[in-house]
């Protein structure tokens, strides 16, 4: 019985990312994924997504507003390797190159209930001020290869070479989720 | 100077200490005089003789002098001593000799009277008045000298040109100026000599972590310090600076806050709040739980008094003494032990005297009689206490008068009064009744010490009269055994005379003698007198009690008298004034911090001062010490007096109901006067000096802490402060036991000491540095192995190769099955068991299972490593810009050349983006030259490419001719079985087949009665040849562009090579076996992988740290300069070390039965050695260690294991060829398709020969289709030269190694060889190879191959045509014998006649055996089954031919 029916928790998520504090920057969309563990599996909803282009209110907040809907659906044997929400934030630059603008990692809540979360977002740097100009004449910026790197630990010994980008101006992400998860014999 | 002098003489003789102290200023008169040379020697050098003058007298009268005692002191310190220096001065010029002998002269007539000091002190002013004319002359001459100045200022105007000073000069004027430290300071320079450094933290204690500090600063600091005086005192015992430890916190304490100018969490949101100090800064004390309570600590200072103080005047120290006894024996009084005592003895008697007049009819019992001697003896002892006490009191009362009487001396012969002290003796005595008592108590005590007595008396007689009996007893027994004794011998010797019985007896008596002698006769005790009692009872009494009828004094002090106003005495003036000068005060220091002080008082002339100073302290910190501080001012400059530590009150001592204690304190500072204060010397009373008494600054201070009380009257005391001014040791202890302090930690020291000292709590067995860990331990180790749950996880973290990428291990226990683990469990187990089955050959296995242990442990070792990252595999960054922008701006100005398009760099794509199908496999067939020809048929060959890969087979369009062009790309997926890790990539086995194929088309003709004549076309295809390339080449290269050499079989049935239409003069062997088919083709995978990097790790190595860093520095230079060109210094071998290449090389002699073959002709043995060599296997390292890193083994290992890399091949085909006598050499090259490889170089006959190790086949230099395409360095057993030409191409590069323009060698005479061992055994053992396991392995294959061949054609019949197979099979030995080459016509005509009318198409193969698959896989490629005609009939045959070692060739024949 037991091989057959293999008992899993469910781990759902309803949520949105709310918006964004870019102060600098204008008409950002933004990219989404969850990276988790070996042990889990999603069972329903998207796995990865992009939201809309937003543009900043003229408004006093200057806030980017997306309101996109996250509902995901985990199941899992396994507390370890828990869902991570990764955003990367992409948006023209002057001369209109797509670029990235942040990246931030945070957590599924643990706890059941409504949840918001503030990522502070992050670039890596150029490691030489040439190429910061160069990057900056030709649009291409330094990317992580995958934008799931930001919710690893491995490799990042050598990120102590770089200079992360989180200075006064430090933009954020805010997500706000809706948890709730339960142990259950999946039928 | 002169004045100081004699003020030290002076004082020297007024003091009236004797010789040495002479000599002592002597000394120092000495060093002075030597400074004097210094300074004269540089003032100018007339002075100098005038100067040298007087130390060349004082040196004879330091010899004079005993000054040896003084070079005694100094010598041991390895320092120049002051004779030495002396000697440098004064021996450079000429001493007077009259002068010393004068010296001679006066040293004997010292050594006459040595205790006339005078003439002593005569000669040290004579001294000092020389000395004073030296002064003098100096100072005249350069007076005189600045006149001169004065002058003629003109003179020294003098008018130059600016002087250049060279960069050179500057530098070295400035090294001379300038202090440069070096960067590095070795640990014996900064310890004191003949030290080891000692590593304390070795030794167990604690050392807290040092600051970071870069090495270099470290040391630029450590080397200015040394420098400097005292520098050395810097440096603590371990040789480096003495640090504290880093007071940096790993992390930071504050939670990070993130700025969003709204809905901050409120629970974030920071409220402003006054900087307010923390309480209980210091606090680990679990109790100080009230944050309201503000703790109070009053200190009251009243006052302190000096019981002596260095301007005491002498009655002054008698007054205090006076007063001293003074209080013991008002304390004395007080507490009145005497008169309790007497009270208690007579108490005592009475009862005694109870007891025995109530019992005094009655026979006393036993009880009673126990009780009286129990009385008895509480007299005595009551009696005993009672004297001592009572002689006590008297001595005290004798001193105090003794001492009031020397004040009163010492006023009157003074003649003025300096303390107010007056004793007076009142006497009460009722002389009648005292006599009464004194006489009664006299009495009492006679009669009790003469019971007592008498009591003795009769004990002792008890005692002897116990012991005479004994003795008597003792004696008869003596006698009886004497007297037997004497009659045994008498019946003995009857007949003997009576001298002989007088001896016996003497003998008797000496033998029993020592045995038992009698005991002495005991002596009778004395009668007590008792008269004599009664006088020593009297004698006592008068010694300690007052006489009869005189008075009892009763002694009173008062401050009463008058002290002498100072207009009185004189002498006392300077002493008080200088009294009224100082004034004193008190520091109050609360755990060591000083929190306030009292007033300044000035210092009255009875040396009391008053403060009367309360100080309230509000106190945040656990109270650890009280102290107060004396100090003394003496105008504005202040000393520091004593310290006294005062306790810490027990939380019910508050204020108001304690009284001032009296702290008493001293300081050991000594002090002398010239005025009438005594100072703080050993001083002496006595007229003759004798019975010093040290006095030492002291006195009392009376002062009381305690705890405030607050308005509500609660004392102001922290709850935890215990008992003795302690913590809550119980709390404490516990928090200390849980929290597993470390014990080596400063820090802890004070807990840990308290923790120990109270004996409830002992410090942990063990030690953690995470002390927490145990806690976070959520399972026990047991259950940790017990549960599969666990197991799966940890194996699935240790990457185990099943359980790499296991998904949803099961959330319960139960709900893993065993079966997840069988086939872990049966690798394991299987590890030793060696599986025949699957190779061909028991020594196979062997080795496939030797080879995969090693492959197990290399993999472990990169186990670490492939999880290393560099920046580049996780950011995506430009190249570095300016190469690009120059490039891209050169490239404008290039001509457009659209017909010659140019590869463009694609972008490389990482594994972890790929997903199934992305992969493919690009295969560009361009052209082929010399495909053979058909030679029957006038038809021109119709040739086409067949590509086949991991059984996906794709093939071009059919082209015309021997040297088709197709110009064709083919797209083959490629499917590495789901995980594209570049590990897994790189383990992919498979090759990519190129096969050239021609395409025969058959056309039978059809007779269809209905339709008429139709013709059928049957398109045959017959094998012409292959290449092959491993997909880990291809993969590693990424892409292979270039010529390659098609692999032909010796015989193509029914095909010959077109003649060649250049021939070259010279060499025709060369040529014709350069001569073959040629394909050109480009192979890559699309998108771009990237390769494997290599590991990045740093191998341990048995090598010197020198050599490895000249490699290092050679390799670097060399891939500065030449980057593209390969250049190897140091290997790894199969161990893991790294190895020195020129190592490898070793002449190494190949198997006799090659060299055999050819006895007189070794050229012709250099081919067959080369076969030999390609007939071993070959297994890329990448292949089969699953990671990019060159592994290189020995040539047995190599042998053994019968696979390996180019490397291997070329370092045995190296080392066979030097062997054979030729100059050889390793080429580390680049080659096609292989990439960077080993080759082998070979000077024959002035011309170089380069051998490809994997095929056997050689070029010469010129040869246009070497696959040899750079040349990186060569290698032999005593060198390596890198090629630093312009070119790498071996048709352009010049092979001679001695010119150094042109190839650049790692030892040279500058660093030279260091004689290198060679890592390759001394000779290389062959086996022969059974030839009955060949022919067994033959059979096998045979078999195999044939049910395979039925296998692939499943649709029609597979009919063997056994004739054709034996025919065959005669042929392949021959094929062998021939290696191969030269195939005759002869064969191909034997052939044909042999099997008639057959029309056949067929080839042989040969390859060397490793394993069947390889040969499965290359009989499938060629294609051989698919011929669809359908009464064909095949012919296979097999023979394997043995070399030494397991090496062997296969040969397969295959005809259809």
């Amino acid at each position: 019985m037991a091989a057959s029916n293999p008992s899993v928790f469910l781990l759902t998520v309803n949520g949105n990312i709310e918006g964004a504090n870019f102060p600098e920057y204008d008409n950002l969309y933004c990219k989404y994924c969850f990276v988790y563990g070996h042990d889990w599996a999603p069972t329903t909803g998207l796995e990865e997504g992009i939201t809309q282009i937003a543009s900043k209110s003229s408004q006093a907040s200057h806030r980017l507003i997306w309101n996109f809907p996250l509902a995901t659906t985990f199941k899992s044997t396994n507390p370890s390797g828990w869902p991570q929400l990764v955003v990367s934030v992409y948006g023209p630059d002057v001369f209109g190159n797509d670029v990235v603008r942040g990246y931030g990692a945070t957590h599924i809540p643990f706890t059941p209930g409504q949840h918001t979360k503030t990522i502070p977002m992050f670039v890596p740097e150029p490691t030489w001020r040439l190429q910061k100009f160069t990057g900056w004449l030709t649009g291409r910026r330094p990317e992580y290869t995958d934008p799931k790197v930001v919710a690893q630990g491995e490799g990042r010994e050598d990120m102590k070479k770089m200079d992360y980008d989180t200075g006064p101006s430090g933009p954020a992400n805010k997500p706000s989720a809706t948890s709730g998860w339960s142990t259950e014999e999946q039928p | 100077v002169k004045r100081r002098l004699e003020e030290k003489l002076k004082a020297a003789r007024v003091n009236g200490v004797s010789f040495s102290h002479t000599q002592h200023t002597i000394v120092k008169l000495l060093l002075y005089n030597l400074w004097l040379v210094f300074q004269s020697k540089g003032e100018s050098l007339q002075d100098k003789e005038a100067s040298l003058e007087f130390p060349s007298r004082l040196h004879s009268l330091k010899d004079r002098d005993t000054v040896t005692r003084f070079d005694r002191e100094q010598v041991g310190k390895g320092l120049p001593t002051a004779e030495e220096a002396f000697n440098f001065f004064t021996l450079n010029f000429d001493p007077d000799p009259p002068d010393v002998i004068e010296t001679s002269s006066r040293r004997r007539q010292k050594q006459r009277k040595t205790t006339d000091e005078d003439e002593e002190h005569e000669d040290v002013d004579e001294d000092i008045q020389e000395e004073n004319e030296s002064e003098e002359a100096p100072l005249v001459q350069t007076q005189e000298d600045l006149f001169v100045i004065d002058q003629s200022p003109q003179d020294f105007l003098e008018i130059k040109k600016a002087e250049y000073v060279g960069y050179q000069k500057l530098l070295q004027r400035q090294s001379e100026l300038l202090f440069t430290p070096s960067f590095r300071t070795p640990t014996s320079i900064k310890l004191p000599e003949n030290m080891k450094p000692r590593y304390l933290e070795d030794e167990g204690l604690y050392v807290g972590e040092r600051p970071p500090v870069s090495l270099t600063n470290e040391n630029i600091l450590e080397n200015r310090i040394l420098k400097m005086e005292e520098g050395k005192k810097w440096f603590g015992d371990d040789g480096r600076i003495i640090a504290l430890p880093n007071p940096i916190k790993e992390s930071s304490t504050r939670p990070p806050l993130f700025h969003m100018e709204e809905a901050l969490d409120p629970a974030l949101q920071t409220v402003y709040r006054k900087a307010v100090k923390s309480k209980y800064a210091n606090l680990y004390i679990a109790g100080g739980a009230d944050p309201e309570g503000d703790y109070q600590l009053d200190v009251d200072v009243s006052g302190l008094i000096f019981s002596h103080h260095p301007l005491f005047s002498r009655e002054h120290v008698l007054g205090a003494r006076l007063a001293q006894l003074y209080d013991q024996y008002l304390t004395r009084q007080r507490n009145n032990l005497t008169g309790h005592l007497t009270d208690k003895l007579n108490g005592l008697r009475n009862a005694l005297r109870n007891m025995l007049e109530s019992h005094s009819g009655l026979n006393p019992t036993q009880a009673l009689q126990q009780r009286i001697s129990e009385y008895n003896l509480e007299v005595r002892n009551t009696r005993h206490l009672r004297d001592s006490e009572q002689e006590k009191d008297r001595t005290l009362l004798k001193n105090i008068v003794k001492v009031w009487k020397a004040i009163k001396a010492l006023r009157e012969f003074q003649k003025f009064t300096n303390t107010p002290y007056k004793l007076y003796l009142r006497e009460n005595v009722d002389r009648v009744s005292d006599e009464q008592d004194y006489e009664d108590e006299i009495l009492a005590e006679v009669v009790e010490l003469e019971a007592e007595t008498e009591e003795e008396y009769q004990n002792k007689l008890a005692e002897y009269k116990k012991r005479l009996e004994e003795w008597k007893l003792c004696r008869k027994k003596q006698f009886q055994k004497a007297k037997k004794k004497k009659q045994k011998k008498k019946k003995k010797g009857q007949a003997q005379d009576d001298t002989e019985g007088e001896d016996e007896e003497q003998d008797v008596s000496e033998s029993e003698g020592p045995t038992d002698e009698p005991p002495p006769k005991p002596e009778p005790p004395e009668r007590p007198d008792l008269g004599s009692i009664e006088q020593w009872v009297r004698e006592k009494t008068l010694r300690i009690r007052r006489k009869p009828g005189e008075a009892i004094l009763i002694p009173e002090l008062s401050a009463s008298a008058n002290i002498t106003a100072s207009e009185l005495c004189p002498a006392e003036t300077a002493r008080r004034e200088d009294v009224a000068r100082r004034s004193l005060f008190t520091k109050i220091l609360y755990n060591d911090k000083e929190v306030s002080r009292t007033d300044s008082r000035s210092l009255n002339t009875d040396f009391r001062v008053h403060f009367g100073q309360i100080f309230n302290l509000k106190i945040v910190n656990c109270p650890q010490s009280i102290s107060l501080q004396v100090f003394e001012e003496i105008g504005s400059s202040c000393s520091l007096l004593a310290q006294v530590f005062l306790p810490v009150p027990e939380p019910s001592v508050v204020t108001g109901s304690v009284p001032l204690e009296e702290f008493e304190f001293s300081s050991n500072q000594r002090v002398m006067f010239d005025h009438e204060g005594v100072g703080s010397v050993p001083l002496s009373f006595e007229a003759d000096g004798s019975n010093k008494q040290s006095l030492l600054t002291s006195g009392k201070v009376s002062c009381c802490v305690s705890w405030g009380i607050g308005d509500d009257d609660v004392p102001l005391a922290p709850p935890y402060i215990g008992a003795s001014g302690l913590y809550d040791m119980k709390k404490i202890g516990e928090w200390a036991r849980q929290s597993r302090l470390d014990p080596n930690d400063p820090k802890n020291a004070s807990i840990m000491q308290l923790v120990a000292s109270s004996g409830e709590v002992t410090a942990p067995e063990y030690f953690r540095l995470e002390h927490l860990q145990e806690e976070f331990n959520f399972v026990t180790d047991e259950e940790l192995e017990k549960s599969g749950r666990f197991r799966l996880l940890k194996l699935r973290n240790q990457e185990v190769a099943e359980f790499r990428n296991y998904k949803f291990i099961p959330a319960l226990e139960r709900e893993v099955t065993d079966t997840v683990f069988q086939e872990y469990e049966k690798r394991l187990k299987e590890g030793e068991v060696i599986d025949t089955k699957e190779h061909l050959d028991s020594h196979r296995a062997l080795v496939a299972k030797y080879l995969q242990k090693i492959r197990e442990s290399v993999i472990n070792r990169f186990l670490l490593a492939k999880h290393h990252y560099l920046l580049s595999d996780l950011v995506i960054e430009e190249e570095i810009p300016t190469i690009i922008l120059g490039i891209n701006l050169f490239k404008l100005a290039e001509p457009k050349r659209p017909l010659k398009p140019q590869r463009k760099e694609r972008k490389k794509v990482t594994a972890q983006n790929l997903s199934d199908g992305d992969i493919k496999l690009l295969v560009n067939i361009i052209r082929a030259y010399d495909i053979p020809v058909r030679r029957l048929q006038s038809i021109q060959v119709r040739p086409f490419v067949e590509v086949s890969f991991q059984r996906t087979v794709l093939q071009t369009a059919t082209a015309d001719g021997p040297n088709p062009c197709w110009n064709e790309e083919l797209q083959l997926p490629f499917a590495p079985n789901g995980d594209y890790s570049t590990a897994s990539l790189q383990s992919v086995k498979d090759e990519v087949f190129i096969n050239i194929f021609d395409e025969v088309v058959h056309e039978t003709v059809m007779n269809d009665k209905n339709r008429g004549k139709s013709i059928q076309t049957h398109i045959e295809k017959r094998w012409l040849g292959s290449v092959k390339i491993p997909f880990s080449t291809i993969y590693s290269q990424s892409k292979i562009d270039g010529t390659f050499k098609v692999n032909t079989p010796a015989v193509l049935l029914g095909y010959s090579k077109e003649k060649s239409h250049f021939t070259n003069s010279g060499f025709d062997i060369l040529r014709s076996l350069s001569e073959g088919t040629f394909i050109t083709l480009f192979i890559t995978v699309d998108p771009q992988l990237v390769p494997g990097e290599s590991v990045r790790e740093k191998f341990d190595t048995q090598e010197d740290e020198r050599l490895l860093q000249a490699s290092e520095r050679f390799e670097r230079d060399a891939a500065q300069r030449y980057p593209e060109r390969p250049c190897i210094t140091t290997v790894i071998d199969l161990s893991g070390k790294t190895v020195f290449i020129t190592r490898y090389i070793r002449p190494l002699s190949p198997p006799k039965e090659l060299l055999d073959e050819f006895p007189n002709n070794p050229l012709e043995a250099t081919p067959l050695v080369a076969r030999f060599v390609s007939l071993i296997p070959s297994l890329p390292d990448q292949v089969s260690f699953s990671a990019t890193c060159d592994l290189w083994s020995t040539c047995d290992q190599f042998l053994t294991l019968l696979a390996g890399d180019e490397e291997e091949h070329a370092v045995l085909l190296c080392n066979y060829f030097l062997s054979m006598g030729k100059k050889a050499w390793l080429i580390i090259g680049t080659a096609i398709p292989e990439g960077p490889t080993a080759y082998v170089l070979t000077l024959e006959q002035n011309l170089y020969l380069i051998w490809n190790p994997s095929s056997g086949q050689f070029y010469g230099q010129y040869d246009t289709f070497c696959p040899l395409q750079a040349v990186g360095c060569l290698v032999n057993p005593d060198n390596v030269w890198f090629n630093i030409q312009q070119y790498t191409s071996p048709m352009r590069v010049s092979f001679d190694i001695s010119k150094a323009h042109l190839w650049k060698p790692f030892f040279s005479r500058t660093f030279s060889h260091p004689g290198l061992s060679s890592i390759q055994p001394e000779e290389l053992v062959y086996r022969r190879t059974d030839r009955a396991a060949a022919a067994e392995l033959q059979d096998r294959i045979e078999r195999i191959l044939k049910e395979k061949i039925m296998e692939w054609r499943p649709r029609q019949p597979t009919r063997w045509n056994r004739y054709c197979t034996t025919t065959l099979k005669q042929f392949l030995p021959k094929l062998e014998l021939i290696r191969g080459q030269d195939v005759a016509e002869g064969h191909r005509h034997e052939l044909q006649s042999l099997l008639g009318d057959y029309r056949i198409s067929g080839f042989p193969l040969n390859l060397a055996f490793s394993e069947i698959r390889p040969i499965i896989e290359a009989v499938y490629s060629t294609g051989i089954h698919s011929v669809q005609a359908s009464n064909v009939e095949f012919a296979l045959a097999v023979y394997v031919h043995p070399y030494p070692n397991n090496v062997m060739s296969v040969w397969i024949y295959l005809a259809s």
